[in-house]
């Protein structure tokens, strides 16, 4: 179906009802429980699941299939927002529109930092990257002030021009992002039960453009296109001496996956409509990094698992804090409930972000594939107890 | 005349930084040929020993003054650190005040033994993995470092003080003829370069003029040769690792009253070092240090208000600038070999 | 005219004369052998021929046209492809994919971006590819992991690739070096098939004399960085020169 495989279609098939009953599924706790707070249905908290998603589907197009490590892909996501924001003001307060030319500014930037830092690869390659990156950072902050807005950060005002939409919205105020008349913030709560389940127009907007920009994925993984991307990760000699130029197919992962990361910034800005300069620090760079990694570098699901993973701790975990730990532990003696509580307080909380790199840390040590090389490998464990009478037929497999 | 000297000056206390930094970077990617994204955390380590150390020997007991009262009619009590009571207010007092300089004894051995458990613990099982996995799991100890220090010390930075000699600024300028206020650098600064130029000095007699600086030249130039020797490479590559952690630390220690520490200095100043470090050579010791106050002097120009009304932002990104140029015109660096890491 | 010809080529590296006014004709349709003790420049010549160096002075003519200059994947579209001496595959990809790329390479150019339309949905490349298996006997081995295979059949493997293109110049470099005699034996009889079908040119940078005096139709002895004789494999194995200088070698 759509071109893909069984196996592809079913994968496609699959993140299609997890993004689109997601509502449903991040909401499993009633409202009323103790377990509520690990609710992750918000519209605010799922439309970062999928542009995350998104961001991080598109720097897997670069690093999982070429190899090349960029630490400076949050410049494309800034440029994204504050192009989204340019819309805004000046057009109107269509999204489609921002997102649009979110994507071309976005593409035309990667376009000539790819240029550049391509003439490099490995160590060199990443810190080009990095280079560009923090400078275009110091120039959000300080010179581009007149385009950037400086350490404010750009905002709509009741003063923009928006040409084809209106300047003050009907009730006096600044007008909402919307597509053709939809309001981006528009939410459909039901409720049932002690349970709300909250369907908000923005979420489903970025959700469909994650589909498909999941699906486009699938796509170039799949053609002759991502099969010479994979090439240059393996032997670009090999290449050079088959007739094939490495250096546009490289440019052209970089330039798509910059393209990926301005509709993720678009998007973010379309969901809130400001943008500011630490959108594009490094520090953001090596978020998107952290996610691909996670998830697992190289494989189609990986990235959108690891985006979702690390913003739902980001938001989760991060509230939990030493009364949820006393409550959760009351059931123990007092002298064990408040050693537990003191032994995970410096993990949660405000210290989710040691628990982030703890756990990144042992998945570059134990499984360099990520958390699908994990799922592979637990469910590996699972088919090998009924495949043991088979031995004969495990010999045949080639080993390692 | 007098404007480029004190942009000079002005550029040496960075240049330092920078250059020690860069140092331990070289050391470590020239020995075990790892990229290390941690070496700023051990930065960051070094100016935390020097908070440390200030609150270690601050730790004081309180006492009744009896001849004053608070506001509420109660006795005021006062704070007497241990170490004035017992020393007396002149040598223990003396002994706070000194507490950023004797930090460095406190450091040398901590970082020594930071360095021992990272490489034997971590680094040991990444020499054959790609330079990608190093990177990332390095930027992974990076982080879990850096939230360590954070959760002890907090986020805000803590102002730690010189000792209240070198709290003072020095008229450079009627040394050198200038009339008195034009030229004014605070002495710390000047202690501070003077203390980079010891170490670097150091580490480079260290490995001229000793064997073991002889083996680990040796080995940076050639690795398989030396181990063919049936020299123990792999053991003197670990105390390689501990010096380079301790000049980083050494390097943070003695910065931290030119810059409260915070936990996120490391992260700071590793983007930069790297950019150092490839400037100047991967690999290349001397260029590490040159490119290091290079940079650090170029960008003390580049703060110039003269220099900024000309070119406004060019402070913010004049080293990225010169990274990319030296990156694209001579990919080897200032002074580093042919090859390295080129594919 | 031959269909590479090498004209006066020097090629210095610092004080070290690599190849000194090298001149080699090769006919079309045959198999040409360039033998030499280490050291006679015979890789160096391979490179200048391939785009990976450029020689100091000189020409290099392939089908009327210079290659001076040109990058090596200019090179190989022109209808050139190289054998390596330790065999360069993807080892990341499949057996099936290492074929694939060359196939696209031929058909589509140094580059082209075919993003959507899916790989397995090429079906003449696949076919094409399966039959260059078959012929060199892997076709079993078609979903293996490239990196994950013994030598011998890496060689082959990076052989099949070359041939795939259907080059009209083979370059091979030692394709039997670290070969059991079977494997070589095996090697011998894959170019023998190869030279049959025709329209194409060997190179081989040879050790084994065996392979050389199975195959080639015409030999160059290099030493020291230049040609010291060419001729039919009868008359080089009597060659007193050749003898001396590098047969001797090896007795």
């Amino acid at each position: 179906m759509f071109g893909l495989d069984k196996k592809d279609t079913t994968l496609l098939l699959i993140v299609f009802v997890l993004t689109m009953c997601a509502p449903f599924l991040l909401n499993p706790f009633p409202g009323n429980s103790a377990m509520a707070q690990f609710n992750a249905g918000y519209p605010d908290l799922m439309q970062r699941f999928v542009i995350y998603g998104i961001f991080a589907i598109g720097f897997n197009i670069l690093f999982g299939l070429t190899g090349y490590l960029s630490f400076g892909h949050a410049a494309f996501l800034g440029v994204g927002s504050y192009s989204a924001v340019w819309m805004f003001k000046l057009l109107s307060m269509n999204v489609l529109p921002a997102v649009i030319l979110s994507v071309i500014i976005a593409g035309l930037f990667a376009l000539v930092i790819g240029f550049i830092s391509l003439r490099r690869s490995g160590i060199y390659f990443s810190i080009l990257t990095l280079a560009f990156a923090q400078m275009s950072f110091a120039l959000a902050y300080s010179v581009l002030t007149p385009i950037t807005n400086g350490e404010t950060g750009l905002q709509l005002s009741l003063n923009d021009p928006r040409i084809l939409g209106e300047s003050v919205s009907a009730s006096g105020g600044i007008p909402f992002p919307s597509l053709f008349g939809l309001d981006m913030r528009a939410t459909h709560v039901m409720e049932l039960g002690p349970w709300m389940f909250q369907f908000s127009a923005g979420y489903y907007f970025c959700a469909v453009l994650m589909l498909l920009a999941f699906y486009l994925a699938i796509r170039i993984f799949r053609s002759p296109f991502g099969l010479m991307l994979r090439a240059v990760k393996s032997n670009q000699q090999r290449m050079n001496y088959t007739g094939l130029n490495v250096r546009p197919y490289t440019l052209a992962a970089f330039v798509i996956s910059g393209m990926y990361a301005g509709l993720a910034g678009g998007l973010l800005a379309a969901m809130d409509p400001l943008a500011g300069a630490e959108r594009m620090q490094w520090t953001a760079s090596g978020e998107v990094v952290l996610m691909t990694i996670l998830g697992g570098a190289g494989t189609l699901i990986g990235p959108v698992l690891g985006a979702g993973f690390i913003k739902y701790f980001e938001n989760i975990f991060s509230k939990i804090n030493d009364t949820v730990l006393h409550q959760w532990f009351a059931f123990m003696p007092d002298g064990i409930e408040d050693l537990l509580v003191t032994v995970i307080h410096p993990f949660v909380g405000k210290g989710w972000h040691l628990t982030l790199g703890l756990m990144f840390m042992a998945v570059v040590i134990f499984l360099p594939g990520g958390l699908v090389q994990g799922g592979q490998k637990i469910g590996n464990l699972f088919r090998r107890k009924p495949a043991a009478d088979h031995t004969t037929s495990a010999a045949k497999t080639p080993a390692e | 005349m007098d404007a480029i000297i004190l942009q000079i000056l002005n550029g040496l206390d960075k240049g330092s930084a920078y250059a020690l930094i860069a140092l331990g970077l070289t050391l470590i990617f020239g020995t075990l040929g790892v990229v290390n994204f941690a070496h700023g955390a051990l930065f960051m380590i070094g100016a935390f020993c020097a908070v440390t150390l200030q609150r270690i020997l601050s730790i004081s007991f309180e006492t009744v003054d009896p001849t004053k009262t608070d506001f509420l009619g109660n006795p005021s009590t006062v704070d007497t650190p241990y170490i004035v009571h017992w020393f007396g207010p002149e040598v223990g007092g003396g002994i706070i005040d000194w507490s950023v300089p004797l930090a460095i004894l406190f450091a040398i051995p901590i970082m020594i033994a930071i360095g021992f458990i990272m490489e034997r613990g971590l680094i040991k099982h990444f020499y054959k993995r790609p330079h990608a996995d190093q990177i990332l799991v390095t930027f992974g100890l990076a982080i879990v470092l850096q939230e360590v220090i954070k959760y002890y010390y907090g986020a805000n930075p803590i102002q730690t003080g010189a000792p209240e000699v070198f709290r003072g600024s020095f008229d450079f300028g009627v040394l050198l003829g200038f009339d008195p206020n034009v030229i004014i650098y605070p002495y710390w600064r000047l202690v501070y370069f003077a203390f980079a130029a010891l170490i670097i000095g150091a580490v480079f007699a260290f490995l001229q003029f000793t064997t073991f600086g002889m083996v680990v030249r040796a080995g940076m130039a050639d690795r398989e040769t030396v181990g063919l020797l049936g020299i123990n490479i792999d053991k003197r590559f670990t105390i390689m690792f501990g010096l380079a952690a301790a000049v980083a630390g050494l390097a943070g220690v003695m910065y931290a009253p030119i810059n409260a520490p915070n936990y996120h200095m490391g992260m700071d100043f590793l983007v930069l070092s790297f950019v150092v470090v490839v400037v100047g050579g991967m690999g290349s010791l001397p260029g590490a240090v040159l490119a290091g106050f290079l940079l650090g002097i170029l960008e003390s120009f580049a703060s110039m208000t003269q220099v900024i009304d000309l070119i406004p932002g060019i402070n913010q990104i004049i080293i990225y600038v010169v990274a990319i140029i030296v990156l694209l015109a001579r990919p080897r660096g200032l002074m580093g070999r042919k090859g390295v890491m080129e594919e | 005219m031959g269909i590479l010809e090498v004209k006066d080529v020097n090629k210095r590296f610092g004080g070290l004369q690599a190849l000194g006014n090298v001149n080699l004709s090769v006919a079309d349709n045959t198999v040409h052998a360039i033998i030499g003790p280490n050291g006679a420049g015979k890789s160096t010549l391979l490179n200048c021929l391939v785009g990976k160096l450029i020689p100091d002075t000189g020409s290099v003519m392939f089908a009327g046209q210079s290659v001076l200059g040109l990058k090596p994947y200019q090179i190989n579209q022109m209808g050139i492809s190289r054998v390596f001496q330790t065999p360069e595959i993807f080892g990341d990809l499949t057996v099936m994919e290492n074929m694939m790329i060359p196939c696209l390479a031929k058909r589509d150019g140094p580059f082209r971006m075919h993003a959507i339309r899916s790989v397995f949905g090429e079906k003449k490349l696949r076919e094409r590819a399966e039959e260059m298996l078959t012929e060199v006997k892997m076709l079993d081995k078609r979903d293996m992991h490239a990196a994950s295979m013994s030598r011998g059949d890496k060689r082959r493997l990076e052989m099949a690739m070359c041939l795939v293109q259907e080059p009209r110049l083979l370059l091979l470099d030692e394709p039997t070096a670290g070969m059991a005699r079977h494997d070589t034996n095996n090697t011998i009889d894959l170019l023998k098939d190869i030279k049959a079908r025709g329209n194409i040119t060997m190179c081989i940078i040879e050790h084994d004399m065996h392979v050389v005096f199975s195959l080639a139709d015409r030999i160059t002895v290099l030493a020291q960085g230049t040609p010291l004789v060419e001729d039919t494999p009868e008359k080089i194995k009597g060659h007193p020169k050749v003898r001396e200088a590098y047969l001797g070698e090896t007795a």
